[in-house]
């Protein structure tokens, strides 16, 4: 695991609460992710997912612990990792285009003005905003259209790492699945890493290759890492006939249905804690592992 | 009538509001009587003399009409034209107001971003910010011994609180996504400064440079009548003293329609700076 691409080691965050004590968030929290992978990571709120990202990105400083990247340990953000905020981020006064050039001009400052134009138009066309949308200030974008500039602006940065926090937790169902079709053509073009914070089950199993699983925090765990043994490209109608996939979501919902609250009130053991591998896969006959039947539409807190 | 815009009836409406409030006006100042109507006692107590009195709305215009139609003339030391008079105003509020936004916005911009310079500088602004500007004079007129220096200094001790709070309350603002935004695209200090924290700030920015303006101008008026010499306060108080008050009217509306010019100067400014978020 040493040899991860991306390498979380030990990460622990804790705040004073005020009562003169601490609170801890998480706790030596360690694991892997691959070079062009993507990751996501689902756990219930306040397990410190946000957290993780932040420190991933280099805006926070965990109490203890060190993310290595390509084997250099992270401090500070950097244009290496690229990240697309929740709620869009971009910068109201400048057009669609702008705010993609914007970053582009920073990424390759040695770059002539006409080429970070054409190479952000390019990638904003990649998200499907082309014509007159491009010159459009954000406010007159819809929400859809707003998250997709800002998966554009983090893409033609070319990062190494892109970090997405709950990218479409603010869209409605019709646009995320659009979006999420956009987001896996650019990704496959690519061989960029990407770690995803999600609420959405459905969403993590459409998109990753592995999903790692949180328990409830205080003292969250990363507990499990779940492997998405259903082959690319998928397609949202059509992945739901895979074997695997309900065997996959019952695990999923039945760990943050039930096993995600247990083992959290008891303290982690000393040194490493990595995730428990679990790979899932109907049509390999060696699995052992079936997940006892859990009710399928039951909802997770978001 | 319905198909008129809603503009026009505005505009039409406020010509009627003008041309009855200028009516009722002229008719309520008593005509003086012809000299032949006066009884002999009226005659000896001075009743045929002209009176001072309110001018009535068609004599102000006949003034108006006067002066603008040679604004720049230069007749002695008490005989300006009103083009010099509001130019000297003009300068004294500009050159006074532009020293006062070189500081306020770089002072604005560190108080905002560094709560230790805020904390520290918050009493000292808290304490001199209500000091009514005028209150500086003696000090100014003792320290400068200029009148003139000691006029565009009060302009600035009036403009810069506006424009320092507002910097100030406005790069604190700026929403920390923003930020974030510069800060993982490794933009430096004076990067992010520019091209993230200024356009945020802008708008709150301008609407204190926009106050600032209008209390320059406010003040300027009173600062003349006190130092005196030249400019629209000094010709208003010394109009008064000549008892031309067909003058003090001109040059008050005059007050009002340089004032407008100037906010609606911020008002544009103010426009192509807006965002909606």
């Amino acid at each position: 695991m040493a040899t991860s691409f991306l390498s979380i080691e030990q990460l622990t965050q804790r705040y004073p609460d005020g009562k003169g004590g601490d609170f801890t968030v998480f706790e030596n929290a360690s694991f892997g992710v691959e070079k062009g992978e993507f990751v996501c990571i689902l756990g219930h709120s306040g397990c410190g997912k946000s957290t993780i990202m932040n420190i991933l990105a280099g805006l926070a400083e965990p109490t203890s612990g060190v993310v290595k990247m390509d084997g250099m340990a992270v401090s500070g953000p950097s244009l290496d990792r690229g990240v697309v905020f929740q709620n869009y981020s971009l910068l109201p006064w400048l057009s669609a285009l702008r705010n993609v050039t914007f970053g582009v001009a920073a990424r390759f400052p040695d770059w002539s003005k006409k080429q970070v134009v054409a190479h952000s138009t390019a990638f904003l066309a990649k998200v499907g905003l082309t014509g007159d949308a491009i010159h459009r200030k954000p406010s007159q974008l819809s929400g859809g259209m707003r998250q997709r500039v800002s998966i554009a602006r983090a893409f033609a940065n070319e990062p190494k790492l892109l970090l997405l926090d709950e990218p479409f937790g603010a869209l409605d169902a019709l646009t995320r699945g659009t979006i999420q079709d956009e987001l896996i053509k650019v990704w496959s073009g690519t061989d960029q890493t990407v770690f995803m914070i999600t609420h959405d089950i459905d969403e993590a199993i459409l998109l990753a290759d592995r999903i790692l699983l949180m328990t409830n925090g205080p003292m969250a765990r990363v507990a499990e890492s779940v492997e998405i043994t259903i082959p690319r490209p998928r397609n949202r109608t059509t992945i739901v006939e895979h074997p695997n996939y309900y065997a996959i979501r019952n695990h999923l919902v039945q760990f943050l249905g039930q096993r995600s609250a247990d083992g959290s009130s008891t303290p982690p053991s000393e040194g490493m804690h990595r995730p428990t591998t679990v790979r899932i896969d109907k049509a390999d006959a060696s699995e052992p592992e079936d997940p006892e039947p859990a009710p399928l539409l039951r909802a997770v807190e978001g | 009538m319905g198909a008129l815009s809603e503009n026009k009836k505005a505009a039409l409406l406020s010509i009627l509001i003008l041309v009855v409030g200028c009516l009722i006006w002229e008719m309520s100042i008593p005509a003086q009587k012809a000299a032949g109507e006066l009884t002999e006692y009226e005659l000896l107590t001075g009743g045929g003399q002209p009176k001072a009195g309110v001018p009535p709305p068609s004599q102000v215009i006949g003034k108006a009409w006067e002066q603008l139609s040679d604004p720049f003339y230069d007749a002695g030391p008490n005989d300006k034209g009103i083009g010099i008079q509001i130019g000297y105003s003009i300068y004294r509020v500009l050159t006074g107001y532009f020293l006062a936004a070189l500081i306020a916005i770089p002072l604005g911009f560190l108080i905002g971003m560094s709560a230790v310079a805020y904390k520290a500088l918050n009493p000292f602004i808290q304490v001199l910010r209500p000091i009514s500007p005028l209150a500086w004079m003696p000090l100014a007129l003792f320290i400068i011994q200029d009148s003139e220096a000691s006029a565009i200094f009060v302009i600035f001790i009036c403009s810069i609180w506006p424009m320092l709070i507002n910097t100030a309350f406005g790069v604190a603002g700026v929403r920390e996504d923003w930020v974030n935004v510069a800060r993982t695209h490794e933009l430096g200090a004076l990067r992010t400064a520019f091209t993230v924290i200024l356009p945020a700030a802008a708008p709150t920015i301008v609407t204190g440079m926009r106050i600032s303006i209008g209390i320059a101008w406010l003040v300027i008026v009173a600062a003349e009548m006190l130092v005196g010499g030249t400019g629209i306060g000094y010709y208003v108080w010394n109009e008064w003293n000549n008892l031309d008050l067909t003058s003090v009217i001109f040059s008050i509306l005059m007050i009002g329609v340089v004032g407008m010019l100037l906010d609606s100067m911020f008002s544009l400014l103010q426009r192509a700076v807006a965002y909606a978020e």
